[in-house]
């Protein structure tokens, strides 16, 4: 009987060893985002921790940062665009490859996968020398070209995973019922892949947004990113306001990181 | 699923496949858009290596001549390689764990766990890189933790160096690590275990011999993932490893954006993605082979 277990010095031993190991990878993860909260809500100038005296006034500095508040705007916009041309282009392939088991199909997962292990960097110096070849000016359009290659991938995983769960009886009855195949896709396909989708927006989104190796190459002086803002900032005064940047964006990005496990499942998507 | 349509049962589920075999035409917008902005790009990444000098007026292999007879962009390439193993040995000791951990939790625990797994993942680069700098600076966290314990007299040197910008890595770094685990190990049957240990099998025993080797598919993926990632990480490695160190994508930004040596920049590029492509290659060989262990 499997139940009849004694505390012994085997598993005393292992269960120890594995939960401490847990253990410290738990705090490895969360404590840097917490020390970032911590900080900036310091009175102080300098980012020592824990702070001697707290305020929100590198929060309230905020408010006349145009510069970052700019360069914030382009990220949005471009996040926006770059996640909605990914959705259509990243949908689209993983519904033609999803089904197939063919040569082409798993060629063509090879090369839309490839840039999540290719040096991004490499990556942007490729489309700095293409765009100039071709003699495009760096612009917004470039900038979001540069990065729509390098979310599309999340997309086309989340949804080939969810595809993967869709029965291919259900689109053979829903065929031999009569229904046409974009009435079997709104109906059948895309109720099954609409949380593999979102979850793939929601992680192409984070992307484009973080993205700096592929912004550095592309983006021209209008256009600057924040991330790339933040960088700058970082490297040569270490400016408290970045803290307050980063307790925003770490608000935002945890609440709409509960949001999307509500809605689509978000965890169970990435696996 | 996939599983069970071995070569030998294809046939009739071949035939009951949708009629409709014009699903690839789907594909075309991607792999247009691919074409152009990134296959041709990278194409022309090539062509410009190709040329003997900072003017472009000239081909030759220079430039490739120029990188291999130097031990210093030897040195570069190695230390960069190297620093991905080390960064991946590391997130799989303290990744393997976690995931076990999340597979033996109840539901509510494992939506905490997985929020906190994911959070670095979804995290800004920069906010991360930044935490790190608060808390690995002269008054940083450590340093301060150090002072005061009476471990160290003065403050220590913490960014700056290597092992600062490993643990930094490894942060960043360990969900492309627990999440393909997790799948791996959520997927074991705990019937195995139970036989094991109704066998006589301890748990370290059970583990070393059933665990372990069924989860080799999830390992092999995270540290593909873990890898690729880490030795390409340009923010963390500039702003955590400071200019002491040069690592591969510095070295391709500083030529390109310092220097304006497209063909040596380019010459770099491929170098590095060559090298990271073989690296990786030789994971997906370890991965295929680790997979047939599986089911024999």
């Amino acid at each position: 009987m499997p139940d009849m277990q004694r505390p012994t010095l085997g598993s005393a031993s292992f269960g120890l060893v594995m939960g401490t190991l847990a253990g410290a990878a738990l705090l490895l993860l969360a404590a840097p985002t917490l020390v970032v909260l911590v900080t900036s809500f310091t009175d102080g100038y300098s980012l020592k921790f824990p702070p001697p005296s707290y305020s929100l006034r590198w929060y309230a500095s905020l408010i006349d940062a145009w510069q970052l508040q700019d360069a914030a705007l382009v990220s949005l916009k471009l996040g926006a665009v770059v996640t909605a041309v990914s959705v259509v282009l990243g949908t689209t392939a993983a519904l033609a490859i999803g089904r197939s088991q063919r040569a082409w199909a798993r060629g063509l997962d090879a090369l839309f996968m490839s840039p999540l292990v290719l040096p991004a960097l490499a990556f942007g110096l490729a489309s700095l020398v293409f765009f100039s070849t071709a003699g495009v000016e760096l612009s917004f359009l470039t900038l979001a070209i540069g990065h729509i290659v390098v979310s599309v991938p999340y997309v086309l995983r989340t949804t080939l995973a969810s595809l993967a769960q869709l029965d291919p009886a259900l689109l053979e009855s829903s065929e031999s019922l009569g229904a046409g195949r974009l009435y079997t896709f709104r109906r059948v396909t895309l109720p099954t892949i609409r949380n593999g989708i979102g979850a793939g927006a929601f992680i192409a989104f984070m992307s484009s947004f973080d993205n700096i190796p592929v912004s550095l190459f592309m983006a021209d002086a209008r256009n600057e990113v924040l991330p790339i803002r933040m960088w700058q900032i970082l490297e040569n005064s270490l400016d408290v306001r970045a803290a307050a940047v980063s307790g925003v964006l770490i608000a935002v990005t945890v609440l709409a990181m509960v949001v999307m496990e509500r809605v689509a499942g978000l965890s169970r998507q990435l696996r | 699923m996939t599983a069970i349509t071995a070569p030998g049962l294809a046939g009739p589920a071949t035939a009951a496949r949708p009629r409709i075999g014009r699903e690839w035409t789907l594909a075309l917008p991607l792999a247009a858009f691919f074409a152009v902005f990134f296959v041709t790009p990278l194409l022309l990444l090539v062509a410009v290596s190709l040329y003997a000098d900072a003017e472009m007026t000239r081909f030759g292999l220079d430039q490739y001549i120029r990188f291999f007879g130097d031990t210093f962009n030897l040195a570069v390439l190695g230390s960069t390689l190297l620093l991905g193993v080390k960064v991946t040995a590391l997130t799989l000791l303290f990744g393997y764990p976690l995931a076990w951990l999340y597979t033996r939790s109840g539901p509510r625990m494992q939506s905490a766990l997985i929020l906190v797994i994911i959070l670095p993942l979804l995290t800004s680069v920069v906010v991360r890189t930044f935490a790190w700098i608060v808390i690995l600076g002269r008054d940083g966290i450590v340093n301060n933790l150090l002072l005061s314990l009476g471990l160290a007299e003065t403050p220590l040197r913490l960014l700056y160096t290597e092992g600062g910008l490993v643990a930094a890595l490894v942060q960043v770094q360990m969900p492309l690590m627990v999440l393909p685990l997790i799948t791996t190990l959520s997927r074991l049957d705990p019937n195995l275990l139970d036989a094991s240990a109704a066998l006589g099998a301890g748990p370290w025993r059970g583990f070393l011999k059933v665990t372990l080797p069924l989860s080799l598919p999830g390992i092999v993926a995270g540290c593909l993932l873990t890898y690729a990632a880490s030795v390409t990480a340009f923010i963390t490695q500039s702003l955590v490893g400071g200019g002491q160190m040069l690592f591969m994508p510095q070295y391709i930004y500083q030529q390109t954006i310092t220097l304006h040596n497209w063909p040596f920049a380019a010459a770099i590029s491929i170098v590095f993605m060559v090298s990271v492509m073989g690296v990786v290659m030789l994971f997906n060989l370890l991965g295929r082979a680790s997979k047939g262990y599986v089911h024999a």
